[in-house]
């Protein structure tokens, strides 16, 4: 979907910085930190932004800027930054930070000041970063965070001590709760960044070395009174359930189709009632026009067709509510471990499997989150194969087609329905296309020697019901605001395809239209498909985003007086045969139709060779499945 | 090796002999000589393992964990805890 996740470049308020030495104020502060320290919830806090934040390692894989109004210095700019164990990057997400912190980032500006964010809950650890962070020589400040939870299990540490030790500021805080933020604003304040740090007591360690970090690091805990907190014994007990050789399996496969069976048994008819409410709505508000080709453009173009798409927010939003749940709860990493076997019998390893599962929401964010995947042809694989996941832009196309043609039998005493069984099967077309085509890319133009698998399990947390707002809302209003750019233009544009040429001052019959001509011009290719001309130009305009199909049809069926009275459902059944729908679903499943996916793609690539290569062999696997869905449908 | 133990056994790590690359990554993990290591879960499959190291719960593959080499401290009954992972208390020295 486009734009979800792009949002506008931010320009730093002051310029580049630094530019006349050391008299300048504070003005680019960075979040340094291990991955899942919670830097990115900090950032959110500091400046009112909602980057995105969930529970796994790697969510975030490039810097992001945003000024500091959160806490009323939106003259300071604050560079969120992706986790890192250490100043040798590993991977191309760390890369990134490294890069920055060293001012070599085209377009960000050179940090002069670090907040160095450390999650208390392992600090012996988490402290081996703060020797080579702090010998950058930048004003830092030491946050320790989660120091809420730390206090809850029965863990210490003297902040005033290790702020001796480190010769910097050290204070406890909770980004989450949103606690201890005031030491944060009296830093800033105070650094007016001619200032350096105090001397520390402790003698920095050779950077570089992990030996030694882990030595100094272990003794500078020691000397500061540091006491682990008790691990979380539940994650542990609960692990011993979700990894386990029986349970596990099946409790991920029973979560899975009770996620379709909640998306038809509650999301269907709240989307039906929606649906009812701008019918009613449009005729409403079209009353109060003129019969005429005004009413006609506002109720049969842009309503309908709008309102088409808008009726499957509901399924949308629920979708989007059980993959928050998965990625804030932590569930998502072991998701990958126990996908670990089946990715690797293709090639690839299970850390891939998280930007798959990411991309059931959307194919841009998950295709920039295989930064972390630390082979250059594992990732490049991964990209290549990600659009094939079951996209949420693909769920109102298959949710009307399954409504319209597949009748809702029950079995099992209403427990499972053929409409879940049919959704399940497209997303596992889609799925089995993706490892396939991996498969393919790996044993031949992709081949490389199997890279280790090496994954950091975060401790299981309930998810904040802020949090889960956050995205919900997020997710509605990047819908909305699709509806009412893209989906709306392509209707009017539609409308105006469909009146024109007037005949005697009159719309003329639909098949003399111009669009009407357009897709019967096109029909041959499409008709062995069982695709009618409409479809057709559906087809063409979904390619600008999966959804505008639906909106499509609303457009064209609403135009033609044929169908005009009759829902899109049954407009649909009146005008194509079952194998075509059939056909229609399949070659969803297997096309690239977005735009944006193909954009980023070509960003994380470099070059437009790999989408254009995607977009073939996408057309071409989707082209054939048709064909034989059609023919096997028709014969059957 | 590291691969060897089995589930619910804890060992101390003596020496990490792997590529330049993913052996310094493993090293800032926490994977140190003389580090306390104790394996977790196996994955349903039978690989990757869980290990906990330095507080932190990492998952490796068979391979990888073979270059790891370590000492046995103690042999916590591992076929009955193997059996029933979830019945397991953490112990306090694993906190470390």
């Amino acid at each position: 979907m486009s734009t979800c996740c792009t949002p506008a470049p931010y320009t730093p308020p002051n310029g580049p910085a630094g530019v006349d030495g050391k008299h300048s104020a504070l003005r680019t502060i960075a979040l340094v930190g291990p991955p899942n320290s919670g830097k990115s919830t900090l950032f959110n806090r500091l400046t009112g932004l909602r980057q995105k934040v969930a529970n796994y390692p790697g969510v975030t894989v490039e810097q992001r800027m945003g000024a500091m109004a959160g806490i009323g210095r939106g003259d300071l700019t604050l560079i969120d930054l992706p986790g890192i164990y250490s100043l040798d990057p590993f991977s191309e997400d760390a890369r990134v930070s490294v890069d920055v912190l060293e001012g070599r980032m085209p377009g960000t500006p050179k940090p002069d000041a670090i907040l160095l964010v450390l999650d208390s809950l392992h600090l012996t650890r988490q402290l081996m970063l703060a020797a080579p962070v702090l010998a950058l020589g930048l004003p830092t400040m030491v946050l320790l965070n989660m120091s809420d939870v730390m206090d809850t299990r029965g863990g210490e540490i003297d902040p005033l001590r290790l702020a001796q030790e480190l010769g910097a500021p050290v204070a406890r805080i909770s980004a989450s709760r949103g606690t201890g933020l005031e030491a944060i604003q009296l830093f800033l304040n105070r650094h007016r960044g001619e200032e350096q740090n105090n001397p520390a007591t402790t003698v920095l360690p050779v950077v570089g070395n992990p030996v030694s970090a882990h030595k100094w690091a272990a003794q500078v805990s020691a000397r500061t009174g540091y006491r682990a907190p008790l691990s979380e014994a539940a994650t542990r007990r609960l692990d011993g359930f979700l990894l386990h050789r029986v349970w596990g399996p099946l409790f991920f496969l029973v979560v899975v189709f009770s996620v379709f069976e909640v998306v038809f048994t509650i999301g269907q008819p709240l989307s039906d009632g929606l649906g009812d409410l701008l019918a009613r709505a449009g005729t409403y508000v079209t009353s109060y026009l003129p019969d005429g080709w005004l009413r006609s453009l506002v109720l049969d173009g842009a309503w309908k067709g709008v309102s088409s798409v808008l009726v499957f927010l509901p399924q949308i939003l629920l979708l989007f509510l059980f993959i928050g749940i998965l990625e804030d709860s932590g569930y998502l990493a072991r998701a990958a471990l126990i996908a670990d076997r089946v990715m690797r019998s293709i090639g690839l390893n299970g850390k891939a499997f998280i930007p798959l599962l990411s991309a059931y929401a959307c194919a841009v964010p998950a295709i920039m989150a295989t930064r972390t995947i630390e082979n250059k042809r594992d990732r490049l694989a991964t990209i290549l194969v990600t659009p094939f996941m079951t996209c949420s832009a693909r769920l109102p196309v298959y949710m009307l087609f399954i409504a319209a043609f597949i009748p809702p039998i029950a079995f099992l005493h209403g427990l499972v329905g053929l409409q879940t069984l049919v959704m399940l099967g497209l997303y596992l077309l889609g799925f089995v296309a993706a490892l396939f085509t991996a498969r393919l890319l790996k044993s031949s133009i992709l081949k490389s020697s199997q890279t280790p698998f090496i994954l950091e399990l975060p401790q299981y947390r309930m998810p904040t019901l802020r949090s889960l707002g956050i995205r919900l809302w997020d997710r509605a209003s990047v819908f909305l605001r699709q509806a009412g750019s893209i989906i709306l233009a392509v209707t009017l544009a539609l409308w105006v395809l469909a009146n024109f040429p007037r005949q005697h001052g009159m719309a003329p019959q639909l098949t003399d239209s111009i669009i009407g001509r357009l897709g019967h011009w096109m029909e041959p290719v499409i008709a062995p498909l069982g695709f009618n001309w409409k479809i057709g130009i559906g087809l063409i305009s979904s390619v600008l985003a999966r959804e505008v199909m639906v909106g499509t049809m609303g457009t064209l069926y609403g135009a033609d007086p044929q169908t005009q009275s009759l829902s899109l459902q049954a407009a649909l059944h009146h005008d194509l045969a079952p194998g075509g729908a059939i056909a229609l679903m399949v070659f969803f499943a297997f096309a690239m139709q977005c735009t944006s996916t193909m954009a980023v793609v070509r960003r994380e690539t470099n070059s437009w060779r790999w989408p254009a290569i995607q977009f073939t062999y996408m057309l071409i696997l989707a082209y054939g499945a048709a064909f034989v869905a059609n023919w096997a449908v028709h014969f059957l | 090796m590291l691969s060897e133990l089995e589930v619910g056994t804890t060992a101390v790590i003596e020496s990490v002999d792997l590529p330049p690359g993913v052996h310094n990554h493993l090293m800032y993990m926490g994977f140190l000589p003389n580090a306390r290591v104790r394996v977790l879960h196996r994955a349903p499959a039978g690989d990757p393992t869980v290990y906990a190291v330095d507080g932190l719960e990492i998952a490796l593959r068979r391979e990888t964990a073979q270059g790891i080499q370590v000492r046995t401290t103690q042999t916590a009954a591992p076929a009955r805890q193997a059996r029933r992972p979830h019945a397991r208390k953490p112990l306090a020295k694993d906190m470390r």
